[in-house]
């Protein structure tokens, strides 16, 4: 790990500020991702801003009857939030489909949303990767890529989001609020929050150079049946091959979002009005204009499967 | 054993001659590639309570609370197995919440109240997990197990206060001691021996014997 000076920040806008006024500074939460990358120098922050001790880890009502969930909630804690259980059941499950006990104990809210991909050559710094090295190249597109995106892809990087929890906020819609460093705070809807590759696949979100997220707002509940579906190639602790986070009304409409097929949490709002057909209707618009690889085709025929058990009567187990 | 000096060679010597030599053989290309210049370490102060007595510390900022613990507390019943968060050999609480301590900085828990191994329990006055793991043979090389131990005792406390899990039928309701739940709420530690089932029997035992 390469040597860095360390500070704890008294304030969400005092720790934009820092940050901002350090090349190189990153915020330091949970840490389960940000020390993985250290210790492999893909990360090489000079100065770290520790935002533990900002007074982000409530889980409040809004005035509309939604929820304000602050950054710095850990997993495990929103996973078990009474409300959340009771009417955001697709968020409960997708959480607790995630990573281990330990971990889920450690990463927040705005950590899990900025974690990064586990792309094994981003992770091997022998090799090219784009995202870790700008212009270097691609090593996925042509190599192992049985685990990789199969839409919003780019001749530069064909890597997948890892998030569980991203994927059910995007079938809630919710909405991420920043500070930034002239203090200054802003809203944004977690379709806008996570870019697909382009040409550009080493910048992965929306916020600025500084900019900290100070919570994630769900809006009022939307009931229906919710399910988180995860198939991965162990039972447990381990990344999705295909999610879905699925949320159901009684007359069949609702709302679809997969995970482990794109850059980021994919949805497409006109498929959802394919729900009533079922899920190879639905499927064929979510993912049309698909480019897989010899090694990763079997994710549009296990996308389709895998929707049509959460699209099943009674369905709400992850 | 009759060896003359210059053949006296351990295996942590070999072995930390081997990683120098990997080092500086691969060092050219990780700092051409990562284009960082090599800078001096920072030190910072740290307060940490482990295991009831408080420690005042001056770490270098990357030490991990997994090589406070074993390198400057020098209490070692805390394992280092991948350093990278995927075998749980590291687990201890915090503020009684299990968590691994090979991702996490040391100066991250100013204050905080840890408890390792060697707080549980003391060989002669075993914690009662301690005690199941023994009676119900769950392990084999016992590596794993310290931090098998404390994620078991960190695990029965959440489902104590209803955290739900992936196995949980209904996420709304207040999780069951089954055998599919304890394997499920485990899978964040590794035992590459295979002691699982007896794992399960030792923390069922603890558990209440329900599952």
């Amino acid at each position: 790990m390469k040597p860095f000076t360390y500070e704890r920040a008294n304030s969400p806008a005092a720790a934009a500020a820092a940050a901002a006024a350090r090349p190189g500074a990153k915020f330091l939460a949970g840490g389960t991702n940000l020390l993985d990358l250290m210790k492999l120098q893909i990360e090489t922050p000079a100065h770290l801003v520790d935002v533990n001790g900002l007074a982000l880890d409530k889980i409040e009502p809004t005035g509309p009857g939604g929820l304000r969930i602050g950054a710095l909630v850990r997993n495990a804690d929103l996973a078990t939030d009474a409300r959340v259980r009771r009417d955001y059941g697709v968020l409960s499950r997708a959480l607790v489909a995630g990573a281990s006990g330990q971990l889920r104990n450690m990463a927040t809210t705005a950590g899990n949303l900025l974690q990064r991909t586990r792309c094994p050559y981003f992770y091997d710094t022998h090799m090219p990767c784009n995202k870790r090295l700008p212009g270097s190249g691609c090593s996925a597109i042509g190599g192992i890529n049985r685990s990789h995106a199969v839409v919003g892809v780019s001749e530069q990087c064909i890597a997948t989001h890892p998030s569980d929890m991203a994927v059910a906020l995007r079938a809630l819609d919710a909405t991420v609020e920043t500070v930034r460093a002239d203090a200054t705070t802003r809203t944004i809807p977690i379709a806008d929050f996570h870019r697909l590759p382009g040409n550009t696949p080493h910048i992965e979100t929306a916020l600025q150079a500084g900019e900290l997220i100070t919570s994630v707002t769900l809006p009022p509940p939307v009931g229906g049946t919710q399910s988180y579906r995860k198939v991965r190639d162990r039972a447990s602790y381990a990344f999705a091959l295909i999610s879905v986070a699925a949320i159901v009304q009684r007359d069949g409409t609702g709302r679809v979002a997969l995970g482990g097929v794109a850059h980021k949490p994919w949805r497409v709002e006109a498929a959802e009005a394919e729900m009533p057909r079922g899920a190879k209707a639905v499927v064929a618009r979510l993912l049309s204009g698909a480019r897989t690889t010899h090694d990763n085709a079997f994710k549009l025929p296990l996308a389709e499967r895998t929707l049509a058990a959460a699209l099943a009567p009674g369905s709400t187990r992850s | 054993m009759n060896c003359s000096d210059d053949l006296t060679i351990t295996r942590r010597g070999v072995l930390l001659a081997g990683c120098g030599a990997t080092a500086a053989a691969s060092l050219p290309t990780s700092a051409a590639a990562q284009g960082a210049a090599t800078e001096a370490p920072v030190t910072a102060r740290v307060t940490l309570d482990v295991n009831g007595t408080s420690h005042a510390l001056e770490l270098d900022t990357r030490t991990s609370l997994l090589d406070a613990l074993r390198e400057h507390l020098h209490l070692t019943g805390t394992k280092k197995g991948c350093d990278q968060g995927q075998c749980g050999a590291c687990t201890v609480l915090i503020n009684g919440r299990r968590v691994v301590s090979c991702l996490s900085l040391a100066l991250m828990h100013d204050g905080a109240k840890v408890t390792t191994i060697e707080g549980l329990g003391t060989p002669g006055s075993l914690h009662p997990m301690q005690a199941a793991f023994v009676k119900h043979d769950g392990y084999q090389c016992g590596y794993c197990t310290p931090g098998q131990i404390c994620s078991a005792v960190g695990m029965l406390d959440e489902i104590k206060r209803g955290v739900p899990s992936h196995a949980s039928g209904d996420i709304a309701a207040q999780p069951l001691l089954s055998a599919a739940e304890l394997r499920e709420r485990m899978s964040g530690n590794i035992c590459r021996c295979g002691a699982y089932s007896n794992i399960v029997d030792a923390i069922t035992e603890v558990a209440g014997g329900t599952a």
